[in-house]
Protein backbone atom coordinates (compact mmCIF):
# COMPACT_ATOMS: atom_id res chain seq x y z
CA UNK A 1 0.00 0.00 0.00
CA UNK A 2 1.07 3.14 -0.95
CA UNK A 3 0.29 6.52 0.99
CA UNK A 4 -0.96 8.10 -2.59
CA UNK A 5 -4.10 5.80 -1.74
CA UNK A 6 -4.94 7.94 0.37
CA UNK A 7 -5.52 10.54 -1.97
CA UNK A 8 -9.30 11.27 -2.71
CA UNK A 9 -9.08 10.75 -6.35
CA UNK A 10 -7.57 7.67 -6.54
CA UNK A 11 -9.48 6.02 -3.53
CA UNK A 12 -12.91 5.51 -6.23
CA UNK A 13 -10.78 2.85 -7.18
CA UNK A 14 -11.40 0.76 -4.30
CA UNK A 15 -13.70 -1.74 -3.56
CA UNK A 16 -16.17 -0.06 -1.07
CA UNK A 17 -17.22 -3.29 0.02
CA UNK A 18 -13.81 -4.71 1.09
CA UNK A 19 -12.60 -2.08 2.60
CA UNK A 20 -14.40 -2.92 5.94
CA UNK A 21 -12.68 -6.37 5.82
CA UNK A 22 -9.39 -5.26 4.58
CA UNK A 23 -8.81 -3.05 7.81
CA UNK A 24 -9.11 -5.76 10.02
CA UNK A 25 -6.76 -8.24 8.59
CA UNK A 26 -3.57 -7.10 10.37
CA UNK A 27 -5.10 -6.65 14.18
CA UNK A 28 -6.72 -10.24 13.71
CA UNK A 29 -3.33 -11.51 12.30
CA UNK A 30 -1.55 -10.04 15.71
CA UNK A 31 -3.89 -11.77 17.83
CA UNK A 32 -3.26 -14.65 16.29
CA UNK A 33 0.28 -14.64 16.08
CA UNK A 34 0.08 -13.25 20.11
CA UNK A 35 -2.31 -16.26 20.72
CA UNK A 36 0.39 -18.32 19.44
CA UNK A 37 2.90 -17.29 21.39
CA UNK A 38 1.36 -17.36 24.56
CA UNK A 39 -0.13 -21.12 23.65
CA UNK A 40 3.38 -22.11 22.67
CA UNK A 41 5.04 -20.92 25.74
CA UNK A 42 7.08 -18.55 23.43
CA UNK A 43 5.83 -15.80 25.67
CA UNK A 44 5.77 -16.17 29.64
CA UNK A 45 2.01 -15.85 30.90
CA UNK A 46 3.29 -13.24 33.35
CA UNK A 47 4.71 -11.06 30.98
CA UNK A 48 2.14 -10.95 28.67
CA UNK A 49 -1.13 -13.18 29.20
CA UNK A 50 -2.54 -15.10 26.02
CA UNK A 51 -5.77 -13.27 24.44
CA UNK A 52 -8.06 -15.73 25.46
CA UNK A 53 -7.39 -15.40 29.19
CA UNK A 54 -7.76 -11.56 28.51
CA UNK A 55 -11.05 -12.19 27.08
CA UNK A 56 -11.82 -14.98 29.92
CA UNK A 57 -10.83 -12.06 32.46
CA UNK A 58 -12.95 -9.59 30.31
CA UNK A 59 -15.89 -12.48 30.82
CA UNK A 60 -15.96 -12.38 34.50
CA UNK A 61 -15.14 -8.50 35.30
CA UNK A 62 -18.42 -8.54 32.71
CA UNK A 63 -20.60 -10.72 34.61
CA UNK A 64 -19.72 -9.34 38.39
CA UNK A 65 -20.96 -5.85 36.65
CA UNK A 66 -17.27 -4.34 37.59
CA UNK A 67 -16.57 -3.87 33.63
CA UNK A 68 -19.19 -1.93 32.96
CA UNK A 69 -19.42 -0.17 35.99
CA UNK A 70 -15.70 1.62 35.11
CA UNK A 71 -16.10 1.88 31.63
CA UNK A 72 -19.49 3.86 32.44
CA UNK A 73 -17.67 5.91 34.78
CA UNK A 74 -14.80 6.56 32.84
CA UNK A 75 -16.37 7.25 29.29
CA UNK A 76 -19.29 9.45 31.98
CA UNK A 77 -15.28 11.43 32.97
CA UNK A 78 -14.84 11.16 29.41
CA UNK A 79 -17.69 12.92 27.76
CA UNK A 80 -18.36 15.75 30.19
CA UNK A 81 -15.16 16.97 30.49
CA UNK A 82 -14.99 16.80 26.67
CA UNK A 83 -18.47 18.81 26.79
CA UNK A 84 -17.16 21.92 29.14
CA UNK A 85 -13.64 21.91 27.69
CA UNK A 86 -14.78 21.58 23.96
CA UNK A 87 -17.90 23.97 24.12
CA UNK A 88 -15.89 26.63 26.56
CA UNK A 89 -12.78 26.39 23.72
CA UNK A 90 -15.40 26.54 20.65
CA UNK A 91 -16.78 29.76 22.25
CA UNK A 92 -13.13 31.62 22.81
CA UNK A 93 -12.60 30.19 19.05
CA UNK A 94 -15.38 31.81 17.93
CA UNK A 95 -14.99 34.97 19.97
CA UNK A 96 -11.64 35.49 19.36
CA UNK A 97 -12.10 34.66 15.31
CA UNK A 98 -14.85 36.95 14.79
CA UNK A 99 -13.87 40.03 16.65
CA UNK A 100 -10.43 41.76 17.66
CA UNK A 101 -11.71 43.30 20.85
CA UNK A 102 -12.03 40.08 21.95
CA UNK A 103 -8.74 38.18 20.49
CA UNK A 104 -6.64 41.51 22.11
CA UNK A 105 -8.05 41.07 24.80
CA UNK A 106 -7.55 36.93 25.27
CA UNK A 107 -5.56 35.65 22.99
CA UNK A 108 -2.33 35.99 23.86
CA UNK A 109 -3.10 35.00 27.76
CA UNK A 110 -4.52 31.70 26.22
CA UNK A 111 -1.48 31.32 23.93
CA UNK A 112 0.58 31.65 27.34
CA UNK A 113 -1.61 29.10 29.02
CA UNK A 114 -1.69 27.11 26.39
CA UNK A 115 2.64 26.23 27.59
CA UNK A 116 1.70 24.68 30.11
CA UNK A 117 1.55 20.62 30.06
CA UNK A 118 -1.96 20.44 31.40
CA UNK A 119 -0.75 17.13 32.95
CA UNK A 120 1.74 19.29 35.13
CA UNK A 121 -1.09 20.52 36.85
CA UNK A 122 -1.92 17.12 38.42
CA UNK A 123 -0.49 17.97 41.61
CA UNK A 124 -1.93 20.97 42.04
CA UNK A 125 -5.60 19.58 41.00
CA UNK A 126 -5.37 16.86 43.37
CA UNK A 127 -4.64 19.56 46.41
CA UNK A 128 -7.67 22.18 45.11
CA UNK A 129 -10.10 18.99 44.12
CA UNK A 130 -9.05 15.99 46.15
CA UNK A 131 -9.47 13.14 44.07
CA UNK A 132 -12.74 13.97 43.39
CA UNK A 133 -14.77 13.76 40.14
CA UNK A 134 -13.89 17.28 39.39
CA UNK A 135 -10.27 16.85 39.51
CA UNK A 136 -10.78 14.64 36.70
CA UNK A 137 -13.00 16.65 34.78
CA UNK A 138 -11.04 19.59 35.22
CA UNK A 139 -7.84 18.07 33.83
CA UNK A 140 -9.85 16.36 30.81
CA UNK A 141 -11.54 19.87 30.15
CA UNK A 142 -8.46 21.98 30.14
CA UNK A 143 -6.71 19.44 27.90
CA UNK A 144 -9.50 19.20 25.48
CA UNK A 145 -9.71 23.06 25.24
CA UNK A 146 -6.89 24.06 23.57
CA UNK A 147 -7.15 21.64 20.41
CA UNK A 148 -10.56 22.90 19.97
CA UNK A 149 -10.34 26.94 20.78
CA UNK A 150 -7.02 26.88 18.25
CA UNK A 151 -8.76 25.14 15.35
CA UNK A 152 -11.99 27.09 15.50
CA UNK A 153 -10.24 30.31 15.74
CA UNK A 154 -7.93 29.04 12.48
CA UNK A 155 -10.66 27.84 11.05
CA UNK A 156 -12.92 31.17 11.52
CA UNK A 157 -9.65 33.06 10.35
CA UNK A 158 -9.23 31.73 7.09
CA UNK A 159 -12.88 31.26 5.91
CA UNK A 160 -12.31 32.94 2.25
CA UNK A 161 -12.60 36.74 2.52
CA UNK A 162 -14.47 36.97 -0.80
CA UNK A 163 -16.87 34.56 0.04
CA UNK A 164 -17.69 36.64 3.37
CA UNK A 165 -17.76 39.51 0.60
CA UNK A 166 -20.36 38.02 -1.41
CA UNK A 167 -22.46 37.24 1.76
CA UNK A 168 -22.48 41.00 2.14
CA UNK A 169 -22.86 41.81 -1.23
CA UNK A 170 -26.02 39.88 -1.11
CA UNK A 171 -27.64 41.36 1.71
CA UNK A 172 -26.96 38.59 4.06
CA UNK A 173 -27.40 40.06 8.09
CA UNK A 174 -24.67 38.98 10.86
CA UNK A 175 -26.59 36.40 11.68
CA UNK A 176 -27.04 35.01 8.23
CA UNK A 177 -23.15 35.36 7.59
CA UNK A 178 -22.31 33.45 10.49
CA UNK A 179 -24.91 30.26 9.58
CA UNK A 180 -24.31 29.58 6.30
CA UNK A 181 -20.69 31.07 5.46
CA UNK A 182 -18.51 31.59 8.42
CA UNK A 183 -19.25 28.14 10.30
CA UNK A 184 -19.55 26.01 7.71
CA UNK A 185 -16.63 27.49 6.14
CA UNK A 186 -14.84 26.75 9.43
CA UNK A 187 -16.29 23.27 10.57
CA UNK A 188 -13.51 21.45 8.60
CA UNK A 189 -10.75 23.04 10.74
CA UNK A 190 -13.24 22.55 13.97
CA UNK A 191 -13.40 18.85 13.76
CA UNK A 192 -9.86 18.78 12.78
CA UNK A 193 -9.36 20.20 16.83
CA UNK A 194 -12.44 17.48 18.03
CA UNK A 195 -10.10 14.86 16.51
CA UNK A 196 -7.15 16.22 18.27
CA UNK A 197 -8.76 16.71 21.30
CA UNK A 198 -10.47 13.04 21.61
CA UNK A 199 -6.70 11.94 21.55
CA UNK A 200 -6.08 13.79 24.65
CA UNK A 201 -9.37 13.42 26.55
CA UNK A 202 -8.11 9.73 26.62
CA UNK A 203 -4.79 10.66 27.48
CA UNK A 204 -5.66 12.91 30.33
CA UNK A 205 -8.35 10.72 31.80
CA UNK A 206 -6.12 7.64 32.03
CA UNK A 207 -3.62 9.45 33.71
CA UNK A 208 -5.40 10.91 35.99
CA UNK A 209 -7.61 8.06 36.66
CA UNK A 210 -4.26 5.91 37.27
CA UNK A 211 -3.02 8.78 39.91
CA UNK A 212 -6.29 9.66 41.66
CA UNK A 213 -9.34 7.78 41.72
CA UNK A 214 -10.97 5.57 43.19
CA UNK A 215 -13.49 4.16 40.09
CA UNK A 216 -12.75 4.00 36.01
CA UNK A 217 -10.81 1.96 33.75
CA UNK A 218 -6.86 3.66 35.05
CA UNK A 219 -8.16 2.69 38.81
CA UNK A 220 -9.21 -1.13 38.00
CA UNK A 221 -6.08 -1.04 35.35
CA UNK A 222 -3.56 0.27 39.14
CA UNK A 223 -5.56 -1.89 41.59
CA UNK A 224 -5.30 -5.25 38.96
CA UNK A 225 -1.30 -4.15 39.15
CA UNK A 226 -1.43 -4.56 42.70
CA UNK A 227 -3.20 -7.95 42.95
CA UNK A 228 -1.04 -9.18 39.92
CA UNK A 229 -3.84 -9.61 37.60
CA UNK A 230 -1.76 -9.05 34.42
CA UNK A 231 -4.81 -10.00 32.38
CA UNK A 232 -6.93 -7.81 33.77
CA UNK A 233 -4.22 -4.82 33.08
CA UNK A 234 -3.78 -5.39 29.31
CA UNK A 235 -7.72 -5.65 29.29
CA UNK A 236 -7.75 -2.07 30.31
CA UNK A 237 -5.04 -1.22 28.19
CA UNK A 238 -7.44 -2.71 25.18
CA UNK A 239 -10.54 -1.18 26.19
CA UNK A 240 -8.92 2.30 26.39
CA UNK A 241 -7.74 1.83 22.53
CA UNK A 242 -11.06 0.40 22.11
CA UNK A 243 -13.38 3.46 23.18
CA UNK A 244 -10.33 6.09 21.77
CA UNK A 245 -11.19 3.88 18.30
CA UNK A 246 -15.20 4.12 18.69
CA UNK A 247 -14.48 8.30 19.48
CA UNK A 248 -12.59 9.08 16.72
CA UNK A 249 -14.75 6.66 14.35
CA UNK A 250 -17.92 8.62 16.11
CA UNK A 251 -16.22 12.13 14.77
CA UNK A 252 -15.34 10.60 11.54
CA UNK A 253 -18.64 9.68 10.74
CA UNK A 254 -20.31 12.86 12.28
CA UNK A 255 -17.25 14.40 9.36
CA UNK A 256 -18.61 13.07 6.70
CA UNK A 257 -22.28 13.17 7.47
CA UNK A 258 -21.62 17.47 7.86
CA UNK A 259 -18.51 17.90 5.08
CA UNK A 260 -20.69 15.68 2.56
CA UNK A 261 -20.24 18.62 -0.01
CA UNK A 262 -16.67 18.95 0.79
CA UNK A 263 -15.35 16.20 -2.40
CA UNK A 264 -12.23 14.59 0.08
CA UNK A 265 -15.26 13.45 2.51
CA UNK A 266 -17.22 12.06 0.07
CA UNK A 267 -18.34 8.63 0.59
CA UNK A 268 -17.26 6.71 -3.18
CA UNK B 1 -28.86 40.06 -42.39
CA UNK B 2 -32.19 40.53 -42.85
CA UNK B 3 -33.21 37.21 -40.93
CA UNK B 4 -31.08 38.68 -38.01
CA UNK B 5 -32.70 41.99 -37.91
CA UNK B 6 -36.10 39.67 -38.01
CA UNK B 7 -35.20 37.53 -35.14
CA UNK B 8 -33.87 40.89 -33.19
CA UNK B 9 -37.17 42.20 -33.80
CA UNK B 10 -39.07 39.33 -32.48
CA UNK B 11 -37.42 39.50 -29.37
CA UNK B 12 -37.76 42.88 -29.09
CA UNK B 13 -41.43 42.69 -29.89
CA UNK B 14 -44.54 42.99 -26.75
CA UNK B 15 -46.43 39.55 -26.92
CA UNK B 16 -49.24 41.57 -27.57
CA UNK B 17 -48.14 43.45 -30.13
CA UNK B 18 -49.88 43.94 -33.88
CA UNK B 19 -48.32 41.42 -36.51
CA UNK B 20 -46.14 43.75 -38.93
CA UNK B 21 -45.04 43.80 -41.94
CA UNK B 22 -41.13 43.24 -42.26
CA UNK B 23 -39.94 46.54 -42.95
CA UNK B 24 -41.53 47.55 -39.84
CA UNK B 25 -39.87 45.74 -37.72
CA UNK B 26 -36.72 45.88 -38.55
CA UNK B 27 -37.11 49.66 -38.38
CA UNK B 28 -38.08 48.54 -34.74
CA UNK B 29 -34.99 46.51 -34.15
CA UNK B 30 -32.57 49.73 -35.33
CA UNK B 31 -34.18 51.85 -32.97
CA UNK B 32 -34.00 49.14 -30.33
CA UNK B 33 -30.68 48.88 -31.18
CA UNK B 34 -29.98 52.83 -31.40
CA UNK B 35 -31.66 53.80 -28.26
CA UNK B 36 -32.01 51.00 -25.64
CA UNK B 37 -33.40 53.40 -22.91
CA UNK B 38 -36.45 53.12 -24.44
CA UNK B 39 -37.47 49.72 -23.49
CA UNK B 40 -35.12 49.03 -21.47
CA UNK B 41 -35.64 48.58 -17.66
CA UNK B 42 -31.46 48.99 -16.67
CA UNK B 43 -31.20 52.16 -14.59
CA UNK B 44 -28.55 54.82 -15.83
CA UNK B 45 -25.45 55.81 -14.21
CA UNK B 46 -23.66 59.10 -13.79
CA UNK B 47 -20.20 59.23 -11.95
CA UNK B 48 -18.56 62.45 -11.97
CA UNK B 49 -15.17 63.36 -10.64
CA UNK B 50 -14.51 60.34 -8.74
CA UNK B 51 -11.18 59.97 -6.92
CA UNK B 52 -9.90 56.81 -5.08
CA UNK B 53 -6.61 56.73 -3.56
CA UNK B 54 -4.87 53.43 -1.65
CA UNK B 55 -2.61 55.56 0.73
CA UNK B 56 -0.57 57.60 -1.46
CA UNK B 57 -1.26 55.79 -4.36
CA UNK B 58 -3.91 57.15 -5.96
CA UNK B 59 -5.84 54.90 -8.55
CA UNK B 60 -8.75 57.00 -9.84
CA UNK B 61 -8.27 60.58 -10.13
CA UNK B 62 -11.13 62.11 -11.64
CA UNK B 63 -13.66 59.70 -13.51
CA UNK B 64 -16.68 61.29 -15.29
CA UNK B 65 -19.09 58.99 -16.97
CA UNK B 66 -22.61 58.86 -18.10
CA UNK B 67 -23.86 55.12 -19.46
CA UNK B 68 -27.64 55.13 -20.23
CA UNK B 69 -29.59 52.77 -19.45
CA UNK B 70 -29.19 49.64 -21.09
CA UNK B 71 -26.12 50.26 -22.43
CA UNK B 72 -23.47 47.96 -22.68
CA UNK B 73 -19.95 49.22 -21.39
CA UNK B 74 -16.87 47.31 -21.28
CA UNK B 75 -13.84 48.81 -19.60
CA UNK B 76 -10.31 47.91 -20.80
CA UNK B 77 -6.93 48.94 -19.28
CA UNK B 78 -3.49 48.11 -18.39
CA UNK B 79 -3.43 45.34 -15.33
CA UNK B 80 -3.66 47.73 -11.97
CA UNK B 81 -4.63 50.91 -13.77
CA UNK B 82 -8.11 50.60 -11.63
CA UNK B 83 -10.78 49.05 -13.29
CA UNK B 84 -11.46 46.63 -10.24
CA UNK B 85 -11.65 49.52 -8.15
CA UNK B 86 -13.69 51.49 -10.35
CA UNK B 87 -16.64 48.40 -10.47
CA UNK B 88 -16.28 47.91 -7.07
CA UNK B 89 -16.75 51.48 -6.17
CA UNK B 90 -19.66 51.12 -8.66
CA UNK B 91 -21.53 48.80 -6.65
CA UNK B 92 -20.84 50.52 -3.26
CA UNK B 93 -17.83 47.70 -2.17
CA UNK B 94 -15.69 50.18 -1.52
CA UNK B 95 -16.04 54.10 0.26
CA UNK B 96 -15.85 57.12 -2.81
CA UNK B 97 -12.83 59.84 -1.89
CA UNK B 98 -14.71 62.26 -3.90
CA UNK B 99 -17.17 62.82 -6.60
CA UNK B 100 -20.41 61.02 -7.09
CA UNK B 101 -21.90 57.80 -8.18
CA UNK B 102 -25.69 57.93 -9.23
CA UNK B 103 -27.82 55.92 -10.91
CA UNK B 104 -30.68 58.53 -11.25
CA UNK B 105 -33.08 57.47 -8.61
CA UNK B 106 -33.09 55.19 -5.23
CA UNK B 107 -31.85 51.98 -5.35
CA UNK B 108 -32.92 49.32 -3.56
CA UNK B 109 -29.53 46.71 -3.01
CA UNK B 110 -31.17 43.91 -5.49
CA UNK B 111 -30.76 46.28 -8.35
CA UNK B 112 -26.70 46.32 -8.42
CA UNK B 113 -24.97 43.02 -8.50
CA UNK B 114 -21.72 42.18 -9.59
CA UNK B 115 -20.15 38.89 -10.43
CA UNK B 116 -16.52 38.25 -10.41
CA UNK B 117 -13.41 36.12 -11.62
CA UNK B 118 -13.94 33.59 -9.15
CA UNK B 119 -17.56 32.11 -8.72
CA UNK B 120 -17.34 32.62 -4.90
CA UNK B 121 -20.11 29.67 -4.78
CA UNK B 122 -20.74 28.43 -0.89
CA UNK B 123 -19.52 25.14 -1.57
CA UNK B 124 -21.18 23.45 1.34
CA UNK B 125 -24.46 24.59 -0.60
CA UNK B 126 -26.34 22.76 -3.22
CA UNK B 127 -26.23 24.65 -6.55
CA UNK B 128 -29.85 25.83 -6.16
CA UNK B 129 -29.76 27.66 -2.85
CA UNK B 130 -26.74 28.99 -4.05
CA UNK B 131 -28.77 30.85 -6.52
CA UNK B 132 -31.58 31.68 -3.78
CA UNK B 133 -29.01 33.57 -1.95
CA UNK B 134 -28.66 36.14 -4.65
CA UNK B 135 -32.22 36.80 -3.60
CA UNK B 136 -31.10 39.21 -0.92
CA UNK B 137 -33.91 40.13 1.21
CA UNK B 138 -36.53 38.35 -0.15
CA UNK B 139 -34.55 35.18 0.44
CA UNK B 140 -37.40 34.00 2.68
CA UNK B 141 -40.16 34.76 0.35
CA UNK B 142 -42.71 31.34 -0.82
CA UNK B 143 -41.47 31.98 -4.40
CA UNK B 144 -37.76 31.99 -3.59
CA UNK B 145 -37.58 28.55 -4.47
CA UNK B 146 -39.59 29.13 -8.25
CA UNK B 147 -37.71 32.27 -8.96
CA UNK B 148 -34.24 30.64 -8.41
CA UNK B 149 -34.92 27.51 -10.54
CA UNK B 150 -36.09 30.11 -13.30
CA UNK B 151 -32.85 31.63 -13.20
CA UNK B 152 -31.00 28.47 -13.63
CA UNK B 153 -33.03 27.54 -16.12
CA UNK B 154 -31.87 31.20 -17.88
CA UNK B 155 -28.14 29.90 -17.96
CA UNK B 156 -28.79 26.50 -18.94
CA UNK B 157 -27.97 24.57 -15.48
CA UNK B 158 -31.76 23.64 -14.40
CA UNK B 159 -30.51 19.85 -14.31
CA UNK B 160 -27.24 20.56 -12.25
CA UNK B 161 -30.20 22.03 -8.93
CA UNK B 162 -29.50 19.34 -6.37
CA UNK B 163 -25.09 19.13 -7.18
CA UNK B 164 -22.70 20.26 -5.12
CA UNK B 165 -20.55 22.70 -6.39
CA UNK B 166 -17.09 21.04 -6.23
CA UNK B 167 -18.57 18.63 -8.85
CA UNK B 168 -19.15 21.95 -11.61
CA UNK B 169 -16.57 22.60 -14.31
CA UNK B 170 -15.40 26.43 -14.02
CA UNK B 171 -17.47 27.36 -16.58
CA UNK B 172 -20.91 25.86 -15.28
CA UNK B 173 -20.09 27.35 -11.79
CA UNK B 174 -19.27 30.55 -13.26
CA UNK B 175 -23.28 30.10 -15.06
CA UNK B 176 -24.47 29.34 -11.75
CA UNK B 177 -22.41 32.48 -10.33
CA UNK B 178 -24.40 34.43 -12.90
CA UNK B 179 -27.70 32.69 -12.28
CA UNK B 180 -27.40 33.97 -8.64
CA UNK B 181 -26.53 37.58 -10.12
CA UNK B 182 -29.68 37.40 -12.28
CA UNK B 183 -32.10 35.85 -9.95
CA UNK B 184 -33.09 39.36 -8.20
CA UNK B 185 -33.45 40.86 -11.84
CA UNK B 186 -30.81 43.19 -10.80
CA UNK B 187 -30.93 46.17 -13.31
CA UNK B 188 -27.29 46.75 -13.34
CA UNK B 189 -25.20 44.22 -13.48
CA UNK B 190 -21.12 44.48 -12.63
CA UNK B 191 -18.65 42.16 -14.45
CA UNK B 192 -14.82 41.96 -13.13
CA UNK B 193 -13.51 39.81 -15.51
CA UNK B 194 -15.72 36.80 -15.75
CA UNK B 195 -14.28 35.31 -17.93
CA UNK B 196 -11.23 35.53 -17.33
CA UNK B 197 -10.09 32.28 -15.68
CA UNK B 198 -12.16 30.34 -18.71
CA UNK B 199 -10.54 28.40 -21.25
CA UNK B 200 -11.39 29.59 -25.14
CA UNK B 201 -14.37 27.36 -25.82
CA UNK B 202 -15.63 28.25 -22.90
CA UNK B 203 -15.51 31.62 -23.11
CA UNK B 204 -16.95 32.06 -26.22
CA UNK B 205 -20.26 30.26 -24.99
CA UNK B 206 -19.98 32.51 -22.00
CA UNK B 207 -19.49 35.27 -24.38
CA UNK B 208 -22.68 34.32 -26.12
CA UNK B 209 -24.68 33.57 -22.87
CA UNK B 210 -23.47 36.90 -21.36
CA UNK B 211 -24.82 38.83 -24.34
CA UNK B 212 -28.31 36.84 -24.94
CA UNK B 213 -29.44 37.65 -21.01
CA UNK B 214 -28.42 40.68 -21.15
CA UNK B 215 -30.85 41.43 -24.20
CA UNK B 216 -33.61 39.22 -22.85
CA UNK B 217 -33.26 41.33 -19.34
CA UNK B 218 -31.92 44.45 -20.38
CA UNK B 219 -30.23 45.66 -17.76
CA UNK B 220 -27.44 48.11 -17.61
CA UNK B 221 -24.10 45.80 -18.30
CA UNK B 222 -20.26 47.21 -17.07
CA UNK B 223 -17.45 44.71 -18.04
CA UNK B 224 -14.46 44.54 -17.00
CA UNK B 225 -12.13 43.27 -18.65
CA UNK B 226 -8.36 42.16 -20.76
CA UNK B 227 -9.83 41.00 -24.06
CA UNK B 228 -10.11 43.47 -26.39
CA UNK B 229 -11.84 40.86 -28.63
CA UNK B 230 -14.07 40.33 -25.88
CA UNK B 231 -14.74 43.92 -25.39
CA UNK B 232 -15.30 44.72 -28.93
CA UNK B 233 -17.48 41.45 -29.30
CA UNK B 234 -20.01 42.24 -26.92
CA UNK B 235 -20.07 46.31 -25.51
CA UNK B 236 -21.88 49.28 -26.96
CA UNK B 237 -18.96 51.27 -25.69
CA UNK B 238 -15.63 50.33 -24.74
CA UNK B 239 -13.60 52.77 -22.28
CA UNK B 240 -9.95 52.72 -21.97
CA UNK B 241 -8.72 54.20 -18.16
CA UNK B 242 -5.50 55.10 -18.67
CA UNK B 243 -3.56 57.04 -15.43
CA UNK B 244 -6.97 56.88 -13.62
CA UNK B 245 -8.57 58.60 -15.74
CA UNK B 246 -11.28 57.59 -18.74
CA UNK B 247 -8.81 58.16 -22.10
CA UNK B 248 -11.03 56.75 -25.19
CA UNK B 249 -14.31 56.42 -25.44
CA UNK B 250 -14.93 54.68 -28.21
CA UNK B 251 -18.82 53.27 -29.45
CA UNK B 252 -18.83 49.73 -30.96
CA UNK B 253 -21.74 50.84 -34.12
CA UNK B 254 -21.61 47.06 -35.36
CA UNK B 255 -24.98 45.29 -35.61
CA UNK B 256 -25.75 42.46 -32.91
CA UNK B 257 -25.51 39.57 -33.47
CA UNK B 258 -21.67 40.08 -34.52
CA UNK B 259 -19.82 38.19 -35.97
CA UNK B 260 -16.71 36.89 -34.55
CA UNK B 261 -13.75 37.58 -36.61
CA UNK B 262 -15.44 39.53 -39.14
CA UNK B 263 -13.18 42.97 -40.10
CA UNK B 264 -14.80 45.26 -38.56
CA UNK B 265 -14.31 43.90 -35.03
CA UNK B 266 -10.85 43.05 -36.22
CA UNK B 267 -10.41 46.78 -37.19
CA UNK B 268 -12.10 48.08 -33.44
CA UNK B 269 -9.70 45.60 -31.94
CA UNK B 270 -6.74 46.53 -33.27
CA UNK B 271 -7.09 50.49 -32.82
CA UNK B 272 -8.07 50.04 -29.12
CA UNK B 273 -5.46 47.65 -28.93
CA UNK B 274 -2.76 50.68 -30.27
CA UNK B 275 -4.55 52.89 -27.43
CA UNK B 276 -3.78 50.86 -24.71
CA UNK B 277 0.04 50.02 -26.04
CA UNK B 278 0.45 53.89 -26.74
CA UNK B 279 -0.48 54.37 -23.27
CA UNK B 280 2.50 52.22 -22.23
CA UNK B 281 4.74 53.90 -24.60
CA UNK B 282 4.39 57.59 -23.42
CA UNK B 283 4.32 56.30 -19.37
CA UNK B 284 7.03 54.66 -17.93
CA UNK B 285 5.75 54.21 -14.02
CA UNK B 286 3.38 50.87 -14.65
N1 LIG C 1 -7.73 47.35 -1.03
C1 LIG C 1 -6.62 47.90 -1.58
N2 LIG C 1 -5.63 48.36 -0.79
C2 LIG C 1 -4.51 48.91 -1.32
N3 LIG C 1 -4.30 49.04 -2.63
C3 LIG C 1 -5.23 48.59 -3.48
C4 LIG C 1 -6.45 47.99 -2.99
N4 LIG C 1 -7.20 47.64 -4.05
C5 LIG C 1 -6.50 48.01 -5.14
N5 LIG C 1 -5.33 48.58 -4.81
C6 LIG C 1 -4.33 49.11 -5.74
O1 LIG C 1 -5.02 49.90 -6.67
C7 LIG C 1 -4.50 49.72 -7.96
C8 LIG C 1 -5.61 49.35 -8.90
O2 LIG C 1 -6.11 48.09 -8.56
P1 LIG C 1 -7.27 47.40 -9.37
O3 LIG C 1 -7.52 46.09 -8.72
O4 LIG C 1 -8.41 48.32 -9.49
O5 LIG C 1 -6.59 47.19 -10.77
P2 LIG C 1 -7.17 46.48 -12.07
O6 LIG C 1 -7.19 47.48 -13.13
O7 LIG C 1 -8.44 45.80 -11.75
O8 LIG C 1 -6.05 45.42 -12.36
P3 LIG C 1 -6.19 43.97 -12.99
O9 LIG C 1 -6.44 44.18 -14.42
O10 LIG C 1 -4.85 43.36 -12.75
O11 LIG C 1 -7.29 43.30 -12.27
C9 LIG C 1 -3.41 48.68 -7.85
O12 LIG C 1 -2.18 49.33 -7.83
C10 LIG C 1 -3.68 48.01 -6.53
O13 LIG C 1 -2.48 47.63 -5.94
MG1 LIG D 1 -9.01 43.74 -11.51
Amino acid sequence: MSLIENLPRIRKLRLPRADGVVQWIVPLAIIAIWQAACVTGFVSSRVLPAPSDVALAGWKLLLSGELAQNIWVSFWRAGIGFIIGGSIGFAFGLANGLSQLSSRLTDTTLQMVRNIPHLALIPLVILWFGIDESAKLFLVALGVFFPIYLNTLHGVRTVDPQLIEMGRIYGMTDSELFRRVIFPGALPSIFVGVRFALGIMWLTLIVAETIAASSGLGYMAMQARELMQIDVVVLSILIYALLGKVADSASRALERLTLSWNPAFQKH
Amino acid sequence: MQEALIQDALRFRLPDAEPVDPSDIIEQAQVARRGSDVISRGLPLTIRGLRKSFGDHQVLRGIDLHIPAGQFVAIVGRSGCGKSTLLRLIAGLETIDAGTVSFGEEIRPEDVRVMFQEPRLLPWAKVLSNVEVGLGRDRASPDAQGRAEKALAEVGLEEKRGQWPAVLSGGQKQRVALARALVSDPRVLAFDEPLGALDALTRISMQRLLERVWRDQSFTAILVTHDVAEAVALADRVLVIEDGRIAHDVRIDIPRPRRRGSADLAALEGSILRDLLGAGDESTDI
